[in-house]
């Protein structure tokens, strides 16, 4: 794993953008859950493949989103 | 001490608002009140403050809402046509609760009317400056010296209250001279601190903020109640009233303003004819010195206007139905004359007699 | 298991609160690229944002830093005010496009004229997003909007104002730059020209404008992608991309310097005046 994604649920309206933008393809929008304000978030399927490259955080428009990287030694 | 000096009254409302501690003037020209604004563009920078010419009435009116928010002493001024502009902004003030001077040198209207001098903006003043629940301190001085003591204690008031405040005069104070002594020159640091100011947290506080938009109705509601009970406060302490030659007055003449000059000349040509007559002569006209009015428990009230008939209303309010009350006024410009208002008094004096004995 | 370090996370000057706006609005990137500037700058505590009447009436709930609201359309007016009171601070006015072009527009331009410095971020989404969806000083003609059921026709609804071409011909301004945001690459050229127009604020340069073409997927009717090609495919031919005046790139110093070169015959104007602000 070289990256991962924090979706905040409090903050994801469901909009898709990251889901368009993402450079992986691995994030979509969760159709089985229901956020508190009635969206279905965003969820990433395959933590494996993030590169942590922020390209869905810098898109995201509710700043749901929280980037980590791996620290190269 | 400062000295006696010559001084027309809209200059007067300009050095005085300048030594309570006034350093940003957002105006727009307009007649009668002009000298002041050219006061202050002359005056203000030499104090390290700011004349800023705007737009319009309606920018003015939102650049001292701005300066207001940051928590300085600021000041608009105008005359009526120009005073409708601002009531959108003053408005604002009213919902954001921020400290501020208005100055009306009021001409006469409705529309563009013309710019000899009037007072027919009393209904605006007292009643409507601007949508929405909301009441303002109004003063209305009759001197030049009261132009420079009202607007010096314009700016307390409206810093102790959170409120917007409006000095009504008109073009006849605006334009004449007088002997005035100017109030003391105001410290800036020993003007009230306002923590509720938007200048800037400094990662000290959380943020400010300066707002009137409360979308909650519960909320919007308890915020109109909290401020009508400053309001009720301000009616109990802020009223302020002269009382000329009321204590054995059978006659009471109700004038405010550059018509209570008039009226006060009339008052005197009735006594010297004997006829026992005073003057209530209020400052504020909101709050509105009812009381006062329904203390001296005349037989008659007549109220002199510079306008179809405005207050009016407020001293048949006060007078609640105990006694007649009559009206004299000219309006659009024509000043009242003393001979017509003592005709008047006399006219009343008459009917006195006749009802009873 | 490697070491994470964190690349991407709110800025301080954008409060943890959920915004009123839409799915997919762009005013959430924007407001956060806006309080990202403020934060590189470490201004956070001497910023005032003026925030206007519209889709963002509430951001004053969103900013980190002290905020006032204005009433509709007259943020410049109060950004001014702001200005002149704290000369070193920095003071925003945040609004869109029938608050600064329809009811604020008296207020825009003579802000701008004054070369007051301040740093102004317009949204323009060609359409009235908070009441509804109504036809805007921006929308594009033929454009089909609550108040335009028919398209605006321009015969009856005239022709949409371009911004910040016709703040250019103004001498306070001193930086005018539209940008978008549908992409990563739109998204960090907005927010270097955002960077910029506070830089200027900060540099006493004069008035700076960034116009941000936008999107309403809800009155639009779209989702957000739908309504990101709408906007290239038609927003963009008629509100090019592009800065639109730089006057430190036409090697002036501020507008007062700028300002009397292009007046330079003018023997009145050629007076040198003392700053008495």
């Amino acid at each position: 794993m070289k990256g991962r994604v924090e979706i905040d649920e409090g903050f994801c309206k469901g909009c898709g953008i990251c889901v368009n933008v993402c450079p992986q393809r691995i994030l979509e929008l969760d159709a089985d859950t229901i956020t508190p304000k009635g969206y279905h978030p965003a969820q990433c399927t395959d933590e494996d493949a993030c590169t942590g490259c922020a390209t869905c955080a810098l898109m995201c428009p509710d700043v749901a989103i929280t980037v980590y990287r791996e620290v190269r030694p | 001490m400062s000295e006696k000096v010559l001084m027309k009254g809209n200059e007067a409302l300009a050095e005085a608002a300048m030594r309570a501690g006034c350093r940003y003037f957002f105006g727009y020209p307009i007649t009668p009140q002009t000298e002041l604004a050219a006061y202050m563009s002359k005056h203000l920078p030499k104090h390290g403050g700011t004349y800023l010419q705007a737009e319009s009435e309606v920018s003015a009116i939102n650049m001292v809402y701005g300066a207001a928010a940051c928590g300085v002493r600021t000041m608009t001024s105008s005359s009526s046509p120009g005073v409708s502009l601002k009531t959108e902004g003053i408005s604002y003030l009213a919902g954001a609760d921020l400290p501020a001077v208005i100055i009306n040198v009021q001409r006469g209207g409705p529309g563009l009317g013309s710019i000899q001098p009037s007072q027919s903006d009393y209904w605006q003043a007292t009643r409507a400056m601007g949508h929405g629940d909301f009441f303002l301190p109004v003063f209305a001085p009759s001197t030049v010296q009261e132009m420079a003591d009202l607007v010096y204690e314009a700016f307390d008031v409206a810093d102790r209250y959170r409120t917007p405040v409006v000095i009504l005069a008109d073009g006849m104070l605006g334009q004449m001279m007088e002997p005035v002594v100017m109030p003391e020159e105001r410290a800036l640091e020993d003007l009230p601190a306002k923590p509720w100011a938007t200048d800037g947290h400094r990662g000290a506080r959380p943020h400010n903020v300066v707002n009137s938009l409360f979308l909650d109705a519960q909320q919007l509601y308890e915020k109109n109640v909290e401020r009508f009970e400053r309001y009720e406060q301000i009616a109990r302490d802020e009223v302020r009233v002269e009382e000329y030659l009321t204590d054995d007055a059978d006659i009471v003449v109700v004038a405010f303003g550059a018509a209570a000059r008039i009226a006060r000349s009339a008052v005197n040509d009735a006594r010297a004819k004997g006829i026992k007559v005073g003057l209530i002569r209020p400052i504020t006209l909101w709050p509105y010195p009812s009381e006062a009015i329904r203390a001296c428990d005349a037989k008659a009230y007549l109220v002199v206007e510079m306008n179809m008939g405005q207050m009016v209303e407020d001293v048949r309010l006060a007078v609640n139905g105990q006694a007649p009350v009559e009206f004299f006024g000219r309006a659009g410009g024509v000043i009242p004359r003393p001979d017509e208002v003592l005709a008047c008094i006399e006219e009343l004096a008459r009917k006195e007699v006749v009802s009873h004995g | 298991m490697a070491e994470m370090e964190c690349v991407f996370k709110r800025t301080e000057s954008l409060l943890p609160v959920v915004t009123n706006y839409c799915p997919g609005c762009t005013h959430g990137i924007v407001e956060r690229l806006v309080a990202e500037c403020i934060d590189e700058m470490g201004m956070g505590g001497q910023t005032i944002a003026v925030v206007p009447v519209g889709c963002s009436v509430m951001a004053y709930d969103f900013f980190g830093c002290d905020a006032i609201e204005a009433a509709h359309g007259r943020a410049p007016a109060v950004a001014t005010a702001a200005k002149r009171v704290f000369p070193d601070h920095l003071v925003f006015a945040y609004q869109g496009d029938g608050d600064l072009a329809s009811i604020g527009m008296a207020e825009t331009i003579h802000a701008a004229t004054r070369g007051e410095n301040i740093t102004v971020i317009f949204i323009n989404n060609a359409i009235y997003g908070m009441t509804g969806g109504q036809m805007a000083p921006t929308s594009l003609p033929n454009q089909v909007t609550q108040t335009s059921p028919y398209g605006r026709n321009p015969a009856y609804a005239g022709y949409p104002i371009r911004v910040c071409e016709l703040l250019s011909s103004l001498d306070g301004v001193a930086y005018l730059e539209r940008v978008t945001v549908d992409s990563p690459k739109n998204v960090r050229r907005a927010k270097k020209a955002i960077a910029r127009a506070f830089q200027n604020q900060a540099d006493k340069i004069g008035y700076s404008l960034v116009e941000v073409v936008s999107t309403c997927p809800t009155n639009w009717g779209m989702d957000p992608q739908q309504a990101f090609a709408w906007m290239r495919e038609n927003m963009l031919p008629y509100y090019p991309l592009g800065v639109y005046k730089d006057v430190v790139a036409d090697g002036y110093a501020n507008v007062a310097e700028a300002a009397t070169a292009r007046a330079a015959a003018c023997p009145l104007v050629s007076v040198s005046k003392e700053d008495d602000r």
